[in-house]
């Protein structure tokens, strides 16, 4: 909302600054976005007159003057044509800045001649296009400040113009009339009043108007009058200022008129031209299908149940929104119809967005236009036409009533008080809320207050309190503390899972990740090699193709992370996120992931041989660090019929039972890398770290440690296997052989084929057995190695190799 | 000088002469080994007079214990002199790269969660979460933004597509998150404190919006709650988060979803085109706040005649940006390794109100 200081004073008489204006706007929640002070460029401009002016030595075009300024007479070289003795000028001295041509004087010589200073074109001061010559004044003394002349004589060249935010909640600032009753409450001045005096018409109004029973609901109230023998033309300079300074296009009085009220009271008005018409008019809903030619030369099909307003032919304007090009008012309009109307706002709101149009009127009306303004606002426009385009007007013709917006509220003091944390005593409130328009009565704490007609937003005693604490300046609360709900060192407050979250991010960026944070959506293609892509996962205006699903797995963002990476010539990396990852579309259908990707190689190169490719093992190790971080228990199974996206044969899928799955590890499928343009290998892990169980212990105590004080024992076996079977089944075995003795079994070797044959492969394991009461005999020992050797064969179907 | 000195002297001299280990080996064994000549002079003992024994017992005892100690000691030093050449060749260009460890980082937006929680967890707030596909109720209704007011087409709303035939209406991604006020007051009432962090969403995409971008609600509801206890609040989190004393200015705004409504600034410098923080005289807009609408309440089941409190919604990027000095919000999300390295945390830089967050 923009409007100009001038403006806003035909509002409110003020005292105030400009600077005071603006911070007391923002203060009262009428964000100032910009001010565009015109005045403040020229206000080192001073009155200057030309003594004398000469022909310069040495060039046909200049002249040598002699300029009476408030220094003294100071020698200035001009070369335009009407630079002359007598005449009076605007003088910019050697230091000042001058807008038009972006300098910064000095004292010169032109061809020779000493100059001290520059008399300005318009152009040169941006006051307009204007640079056939120098700016010749009709008035003005020697010295006297050209900006304080331009106030007095032209003050629309200087008219500072004010830019502000409106809040959806305050229809009452829409009009410039609201904006200053604000100030007023302020203390910033007082608001002029303006109560429009009705014009008597002098003949009765040939069109008639009507609303359908069917519509009154969201039309109650249609107002209007004929005003025949106008003479529309361009509006007088006043109003084309005014509204150029604002960002409009004049266009004719009358249409100016509408324009004016629009933003200096929250009036829309609609002028018809009644010589296109045909017949009364009629405000109805729409059947659905009906088509208008609207102002800004778009055709508007309307849907059942938008509000139309239409004449023997058919639609002629959208009720609320925009008038129809057909009955348009031009230069050649001599009888007019005013319309001054009132609409629902929720219908006004759901008709703009189906029509996707954008109006100053649908602005207002959607946001609440003040229902008893409807005939006063009439009649001040009738005014004004008959004042700028001259006519008679007929008797005001209206259908329905205007809405009846009486009500009121109670409104405790003391709880304004207490809500704002600000000591405002009763009697301000009952200024500040007087001073907006409202009454308040009542003789306790508690007061009755009435809300204006133009205030459709307050619609409770919250909406009062707010009301008075913007007035009382927000600016001004001082901070009061907010005591500890409980006195002493504050309670952790993170819950279990949000501790294991942090562990799992922070783990994994110690083990050398980097952590991500991609888009929540993903691309169809993308989403769909991930067991996603499918409409319950679907955005419905996606801001492009590219984020229109839901991620069904961390992992594709990862990869296309991975992707660009790679493009930009980065090819080793560690990529990890931790976030939600979406299994459908209803609320809650999320659930947390901790994905990792590795590309690329171990190293750098460098001179110990460290470089080498990144390998299911590495990745293995990484997930099993963040579920161990995660507090999961360090038995686990591993299958391997995770989902498409993994290698068939390179992949694990680390669970507790078939169906508690905490996480996959291995390597991505050589296709789904193709198909995100990532160059592989890849390794990867997703944990779930909600299907972690939580641990059962409630105390902080660990338990006793055991530490046996005898000498452990490592034996060495090597087992000769079919290649297919796994690893784990030989250590299974082999630790299930007697499950007090041995303490850890791990392989330390794999071999596979050569002398062993085609298929086959040599595992081997070592086993240390830790004794608790008594060293171990060598006869126990070889007694343990033989159940060990017994059991793995079984399990194994391998032999022992000799 | 007699047959003993005589015998000491050439037995050390010899010892001290000694080139090696093997060199001395051999002496040990010529003096003290089984046929050494010491050796053989001490079994000469048995077949002295006992007045001889008296005076070459102890001389011999004596010789011995010299000549064992100069072993020793000859083989300590010929060891250190071994030792030492060998530590001569072993001479490594330590300049030489180091085996490579990858560096992982923790991610700005990460970081700033945790800081900004350490903070508020030492004022007493618990965090809250909640989904981020909402549905229309809890994202607008019950935070009194009815379908038909501005503020939901000002919103830029994602929604999620319906079927044909499915005629609910379509959920929305959560354009901030303050329905996890609703959500967590309808599981646990009032009096309470929480923020809130998450993801939220809204369709807006330039040099200084992205359609994801991280917020952190924040909710405390009590008996007498006023929006100074809320001024204090968010000056002392500010102060916390920036090391600085940092003054905010509230300005009257609107939020359907509280009242009354500020906007808050915190006071700023600009310096050659750089913004620092609790210093100067200009003012930067941070975030939306209020007194939590009574219609609010009363949609999460908590009766406004009892109780009253603020919320306030902030930009999680924005603050990191603003702390870190980090020029733009899409890079966040671009995941550039070159991005990551320099913007991102030490996993162990865990922040915490008594380091310093």
């Amino acid at each position: 909302m923009k409007f100009t200081l001038s403006w806003l004073k035909t509002h409110l008489d003020t005292e105030a600054t400009l600077d005071e204006i603006t911070e007391a706007l923002t203060d009262l929640g009428l964000e100032v976005e910009g001010v565009e002070d015109r005045a403040a460029r020229l206000s080192s401009f001073t009155i200057a007159r030309i003594q004398s002016a000469e022909q310069h030595p040495d060039a046909d075009r200049l002249r040598v003057c002699m300029v009476d300024t408030d220094e003294g007479v100071k020698q200035i070289v001009c070369g335009a044509p009407n630079a002359r003795a007598g005449i009076t000028v605007v003088l910019a001295k050697p230091g000042d800045y001058v807008p038009g041509i972006d300098t910064t004087l000095s004292v010169g010589k032109i061809r020779g001649v000493e100059s001290h200073g520059m008399m300005a074109s318009e152009r040169e001061l941006e006051l307009s296009d204007e640079h056939g010559g120098i700016i010749e004044l009709p008035s003005g003394e020697v010295g006297q400040k050209f900006t304080d002349w331009l106030a007095v004589n032209d003050p629309a060249r200087v008219d500072p113009v004010i830019e502000i935010a409106i809040t959806p909640n305050r229809q009452d600032a829409l009009g410039i009339h609201g904006i200053a009753r604000d100030l007023a409450a302020r203390g910033l001045g007082t608001l002029k009043p303006h109560d429009p005096q009705p014009v008597v018409g002098s003949f009765p109004c040939p069109v008639s108007v009507t609303i359908d029973p069917d519509t009154l609901d969201v039309a109650p109230h249609f107002a209007g009058r004929v005003i025949r023998g106008v003479k529309n033309g361009p509006s007088p300079a006043w109003l084309q200022d005014r509204l150029r300074a604002i960002g409009l296009r004049p266009i004719s009085a009358l249409v100016d008129v509408t324009n004016f009220f629009t933003y200096d009271m929250n009036r829309p008005l609609h002028v018809f031209d009644v010589d296109k018409m045909q017949g009364g008019l009629r405000v109805h809903r729409a059947k659905g299908g009906e088509t208008l030619l609207a102002l800004d030369d778009r055709t508007y099909e309307a849907r059942p149940g938008h509000v139309l307003i239409s004449d023997d032919r058919g639609p002629e304007s959208l009720a609320g929104i925009m008038g129809g090009e057909d009955t348009g008012c031009t230069e050649d309009t001599v009888t007019v119809f005013l319309e001054s109307a009132w609409w629902d706002p929720v219908q006004i709101a759901h008709t703009g967005r189906d029509l996707k149009i954008h109006s100053d009127a649908r602005y207002r009306f959607e946001r609440g236009v003040d229902p008893d303004y409807t005939l006063p606002g009439l009649e001040a426009a009738t005014r004004m036409i008959l004042d700028l385009c001259g006519g008679e007007a007929s008797d005001v013709v209206e259908a329905g009533t205007a809405l009846k917006t009486a009500r009121s509220y109670p409104l405790d003091t003391k709880r304004v008080i207490s809500l704002v944390g600000m000591d405002i005593p009763k009697a301000e409130q009952v200024r500040i809320l007087t001073s907006l328009g409202f009454s308040a009565t009542g003789a306790g704490d508690v007061l009755e207050v009435w809300v204006p007609s133009w205030r459709r937003d307050v619609q409770g005693e919250a909406d009062l309190v707010e009301e008075v604490a913007r007035i009382s300046s927000l600016t001004k609360l001082e901070p009061k503390p907010l005591p500890r709900a409980m006195a002493g060192v504050p309670k952790p407050v993170l819950t279990p899972m949000q501790l294991r979250e942090r562990a799992a991010r922070r783990t994994t960026a110690a083990l050398g990740y980097n952590e991500c944070v991609t888009y929540s959506f993903i691309d169809h293609a993308s989403a769909a090699l991930f067991g996603g892509g499918g409409d319950d996962r679907m955005l419905e205006n996606p801001i492009s193709a590219d984020l229109g699903h839901m991620r069904p797995q961390l992992l594709p963002g990862l990869l296309q992370a991975a992707a660009r990476n790679q493009a930009r010539g980065m090819t080793d990396l560690a990529l990890f996120e931790l976030g939600h990852a979406f299994h459908g579309g209803e609320p809650g259908d999320q659930h947390l992931q901790v994905a990792a990707l590795l590309v690329g190689q171990t190293a750098p190169r460098d001179p110990h041989g460290t470089r080498r490719p990144v390998d299911v093992f590495d990745i293995k190790a990484d997930a099993e660090a963040v579920l161990a971080a995660m507090g999961a228990p360090a038995k686990v199974q591993i299958l391997r019929d995770g989902p498409g996206w993994w290698h068939p044969g390179r992949h694990g899928v680390i669970c507790l039972g078939p169906k508690k799955v905490l996480g996959i590890f291995g390597e991505l499928h050589p296709r789904v890398l193709k198909a995100m343009d990532v160059k592989g290998p890849a390794m990867a892990f997703t944990l779930f770290p909600q299907e972690v169980p939580m641990p059962k212990a409630a105390s902080a105590s660990r338990g006793a440690v055991a530490m046996s004080d005898y000498q452990a024992v490592e034996r060495d076996f090597a087992f000769v296997v079919e290649a297919g079977v796994e690893a784990s089944v030989l250590v299974n075995a082999a630790t299930g052989a007697d499950k007090i003795l041995i303490e850890e079994v791990r392989v330390f070797d794999e071999f596979i084929g050569g002398s062993l044959g085609e298929g086959r492969k040599s595992i081997a394991l070592t086993v240390r057995l830790q004794p608790r009461d008594k060293t171990l005999t060598e006869e126990e020992i070889e007694a343990v190695a033989a159940k060990i050797v017994d059991k793995v064969a079984k399990a194994s179907g391998g032999t022992l190799r000799s | 000088m007699d047959g003993w000195d005589q015998l000491k002297s050439d037995w050390l001299a010899r010892i001290g002469a000694a080139a090696d280990e093997t060199a001395l080996e051999d002496l040990r064994v010529a003096a003290l080994g089984k046929k050494g000549e010491i050796s053989l002079k001490m079994r000469e003992l048995g077949g002295m007079s006992a007045e001889d024994r008296q005076v070459a017992g102890p001389a011999l005892n004596a010789l011995k214990d010299e000549v064992t100690t100069a072993l020793a000691a000859k083989k300590a030093a010929l060891g250190d002199a071994a030792l030492d050449a060998r530590l001569r060749a072993e001479w490594l260009d330590v300049s030489l790269p180091a085996r490579h460890r990858r560096m992982g980082t923790i991610h700005p937006v990460s970081q700033v969660t945790e800081e900004v929680t350490a903070i508020f967890a030492d004022m007493g707030f618990a965090v809250a979460e909640g989904p981020q596909v909402e549905t229309d109720w809890y994202n607008f209704d019950a935070l009194n933004i009815p379908g038909h007011h501005p503020a939901r087409a000002e919103m830029d709303t994602f929604y999620t597509h319906r079927a044909p035939g499915d005629d609910r209406p379509p959920h929305v991604l959560r354009t901030h998150t303050s329905p996890v006020q609703i959500r967590y007051m309808e599981a646990h009432g009032a009096p309470t404190r929480i923020i809130a962090p998450g993801r939220v969403y809204r369709a807006d995409y330039d040099q200084t919006h992205t359609p994801m971008f991280h917020q952190v609600e924040g909710l405390a509801i009590d008996r007498d709650i006023s929006m100074a206890n809320l001024k204090w609040v968010l000056e002392s989190f500010f102060s916390a988060y920036f090391g600085t004393n940092v003054r905010t200015r509230f300005r009257a705004s609107h939020f359907p979803f509280t009242e009354p409504s500020a906007e808050v600034d915190i006071q700023c410098s600009w310096e050659g085109g750089t913004v620092k923080v609790g210093e100067g005289n200009d003012w930067l807009e941070v975030l939306g706040s209020g007194m939590v609408h009574p219609k609010v309440l009363q949609a999460a089941g908590v009766d406004p005649s009892q109780w009253q409190g603020f919320a306030f919604g902030m930009g999680i990027d924005r603050i990191a940006m603003l702390k870190y000095g980090i020029p733009d919000l899409r890079a966040f999300f671009d995941s550039d390794l070159r991005w990551l390295r320099h913007y991102g945390f030490s996993a162990l830089q865990v922040p915490a109100v008594h380091s310093g967050v």
